[in-house]
């Protein structure tokens, strides 16, 4: 008779998400993760600047369509990303958990990242006209000012959470149109890679969201420098870091976004400027008359 | 196809009398001291520098050197006076700019005069356009002082404090009406530094802040060229900046801002593409291309240099083209019937002139009209580049002057393309009888002003700025605001 023998769990490789696919970085390079007790939970992928490139390549083709795609189309793929992610409820707060996050706090996390995502979802088809304008010139001319996203967007995301910061920032990016590279929280780095496979799920094209995991010391400069990258979001570095960042955003006239000391999980952090700070505005003229 | 010859040739025999604007009502001091804290104030190095007539290149005035110290009162009186500007009632500051609007509208003319000698443009542009839009613009922001919570949904909007305004050459009032505009009625006080070449519409606008009675230190106005604005920039007291001028400048300002507070907003440079399609109302698209490019000589962030005319039409319009060249008016800025004005400086002149020369290596053929220009002053002649490629330098820089590159193109997608090769992001142009492709085109253009079936065209409630490389945020509009509030939840 053949001994009782457990099963035995299958360990889930994190890897990074670029143009719709799960490679591993082409560095090769990883970072061990490990619990509190020194236990290595997972080998993440150490992110490298050839990574990124790949990754602005990919924004940088799907931003078009993707700002093609209708509002109402665009809020209904945010929707699904919330539904998709309710329905891995379970697996996020194991996986908060894993990194050191208290159950209940886990589990208001996910359920705050769930409900901001619908948040976002509705703005789709609402912000534009929020924002825009029928402008009143003095000459014979039909004037309006209308918000298109400004292109790809580089999200250097907070370190402090693993899940709520990251969706906070990429919702309001995409819902207006842009693509985004994203580098995950580096301390908490898991649900990053398991939203990419949400976003897998939710019909986002390929190419519109790409998640990377790695070292800010190592990637941070390049997230802010590269130039074909329109904006830059950053969320928590400190005073020299910043510097940094502007600096080397000025190389194309990067629209440098800090959002610092936001506390991601209240309320006060969802609203719509958020996506207008990706966003521009153009104005269109054109003669009254025959 | 052959082009029909049917134009009109007068020869010589049909000239233009002069029509000069008079100028012997206009006021302009031998020299001008600095405006500080409501006073005019001579500089603390007591340096002075020339401002000339670029038509004439003979001397106009003496404005003073600003250097940090002086900047470093002006800054302080600014913030002295922000205390209570920004706290006073809204509706009376409003008052204050509408104050403004009215007497620039009163004195029009002078300014406009004014403008025309220092800066050389036509004084039918600076008459008909630079003046009264300024005046407009104050109107305008006046207006939004006490109706500042109706702008930003679900926000508490708040000035910021001292706004650092560097303007350029090209719109001197102008840009000083767009820049100190907004800013005081938000709340804000400013201190402005104009151009060193065209500084005596702003010293003049100083007269009409002291008659308007603005508090002291609302406004302070200090002369000088790049190392005035450096200090500006620098100055710790100051919470903002507003910068137009090239992207290169834009540039350094964007880094020396880095890691402090400051906010800013940049309107930098532009190729604006212009397109032309063969069901445009052709004739109407060369007046629109005339505009585009020799407005102002062509200095113009937003001007459209760059044609981009459907193949099946390219010959006919180029010619269209040159033959309304050949009737513009090089010349005289203050003659009424003068198109093209003078050159602003000799420096500009000189990189005019290094882009001619750099088309014609490159291969480009250069085309100018054959027009007379004085013999003393700093003229260009309306000029187009033909048989030019995407990456001729004439193509992808700014030259800003009166020089515009050809290009043709056969396919929808080709002109989109070729439009949007660019660093830039500014305006764009497009010109065909056909709605769907007009918001094809204005939608997919990647600019902030985008004009079709005309070209060149502003106002105070239309906001303005670029995509890319050409700035940063807005002005103008309901979202010219944005650049002098923050907002808060």
């Amino acid at each position: 008779m053949a001994a009782k023998s457990k099963r035995v769990p299958v360990a889930k490789t994190y890897k990074i998400y670029i143009d719709g696919k799960f490679p591993r970085t082409e560095s090769g390079r990883y970072f061990a993760l490990e619990d509190k007790k020194g236990a290595v939970i997972a080998n993440v992928c150490r992110g490298s600047r050839k990574d990124f490139r790949n990754a602005v390549v990919a924004a940088r083709k799907a931003q078009p369509g993707w700002a093609k795609a209708s509002a109402y189309l665009r809020g209904q793929i945010l929707y699904r990303i919330a539904e998709m992610l309710e329905g891995r409820r379970e697996q996020f707060v194991a996986e908060l958990r894993a990194q050191g996050v208290a159950n209940r706090a886990a589990e208001k996390e996910v359920d705050t990242s769930i409900d901001r995502l619908i948040y976002f979802a509705g703005w789709a088809d609402k912000y534009q006209q929020i924002f825009s304008a029928v402008n009143p010139v003095s000459s014979s001319h039909f004037n309006f000012s209308v918000l298109e996203p400004t292109g790809v967007v580089s999200v250097l995301a907070p370190d402090d959470s693993g899940l709520i910061g990251l969706v906070s920032n990429i919702a309001p990016a995409i819902v207006g149109g842009n693509s985004c590279v994203v580098l995950a929280s580096e301390s908490m780095p898991l649900c990053a890679v398991s939203f990419a496979e949400v976003l897998h799920a939710s019909d986002v094209p390929g190419g519109v969201v790409n998640i990377l995991t790695g070292f800010r010391s190592e990637l941070t400069e390049q997230f802010a420098s590269h130039m074909d990258v329109n904006a830059v979001v950053y969320c928590d570095a400190d005073k020299k870091t910043a510097a940094a960042i502007q600096v080397a955003a000025a190389d194309n006239i990067k629209r440098v976004i800090s959002r610092v000391r936001i506390r991601w999980p209240d309320a006060s952090a969802q609203h719509p400027y958020l996506i207008r700070d990706t966003q521009e505005v153009k104005t269109t003229w054109h003669p009254i008359g025959v | 196809m052959a082009i029909p010859e049917n134009k009109l040739a007068f020869g010589d025999g049909w000239q233009y009398s002069p029509a000069p604007e008079s100028i012997d009502h206009i006021k302009v001091r031998k020299k001008y001291d600095l405006f500080i804290g409501g006073d005019f104030v001579a500089p603390v190095k007591g340096r002075y520098f020339e401002t000339i007539n670029p038509a004439t290149e003979e001397r106009l005035s003496r404005v003073g050197l600003g250097t940090e110290l002086d900047v470093d009162k002006a800054v302080a009186a600014a913030r002295k006076a922000y205390s209570s500007w920004s706290r006073m009632k809204a509706a009376e500051r409003g008052k204050y700019v509408y104050r403004i609007a009215r007497i620039l509208q009163e004195r029009a003319r002078e300014f406009a005069a004014i403008e025309s000698l220092d800066g050389g443009k036509p004084i039918r542009e600076s008459r008909d356009v630079d003046i009264p839009l300024a005046a407009a613009h104050f109107f305008y922001y006046a207006g939004w002082a006490d109706k500042l919570d109706y702008a930003f949904p679900g926000r508490t909007a708040r000035p910021l404090g001292v706004a650092g305004q560097i303007i350029p050459w090209n719109f001197p009032l102008l840009m000083a009406a767009w820049k100190i505009a907004p800013a005081l009625a938000c709340g804000n006080t400013v201190v402005l530094k104009p151009a060193e070449t065209t500084p005596l519409t702003a010293m003049k606008l100083a007269e009409v802040v002291a008659d308007a009675g603005l508090p002291p230190g609302v406004v302070n106005i200090v002369t000088g060229a790049g190392d005035t604005g450096a200090a500006i920039v620098n100055h710790p007291g100051v919470d903002k900046i507003a910068f137009t001028g090239s992207t290169a400048v834009g540039r350094i300002i964007q880094k020396a801002l880095a890691g402090t507070n400051k906010r800013y907003t940049l309107e930098l440079g532009g190729k604006a593409a212009n397109i032309i399609f063969a069901d445009a109302a052709i004739d109407q698209a060369v007046e629109g291309i005339v505009n585009g490019i020799f407005f102002n000589q062509g200095h113009v962030c937003c001007a459209g240099s760059r044609l981009l005319v459907q193949e099946s039409v390219a010959d006919q319009v180029i010619q269209k083209l040159k033959d309304r060249m050949d009737t513009l008016i090089v010349g005289d800025p203050l003659d009424k019937n003068t198109d093209i004005g003078a050159i602003n400086s000799a420096a500009q002149l000189e990189t005019i002139e290094s882009y001619l020369a750099i088309g014609e290596e490159e291969g480009a053929e250069l085309y100018q009209s054959a027009c007379p220009v004085p013999d003393r002053g700093y003229w260009c002649r309306p000029t187009l580049f033909t048989g030019v490629s995407q990456s001729n330098r004439v193509v992808q820089e700014e030259i800003f002057g009166p020089v515009l590159a050809i290009q043709t193109f056969r396919t929808f997608s080709e002109a989109l393309s070729k439009a949007n090769n660019t660093r830039y992001g500014l305006s764009g142009g497009v010109w065909t009888d056909k709605g769907a492709k007009i918001f094809k085109i204005t939608q997919n253009v990647r600019a902030g002003v985008v004009w079709a079936n005309t070209f060149n065209k502003f106002d105070p409630t239309s906001p303005f700025g670029g995509y890319k490389e050409s700035g940063v945020g807005r002005e103008g509009g309901l979202h010219g605001l944005d650049a002098y509030l923050k907002l808060e939840a």
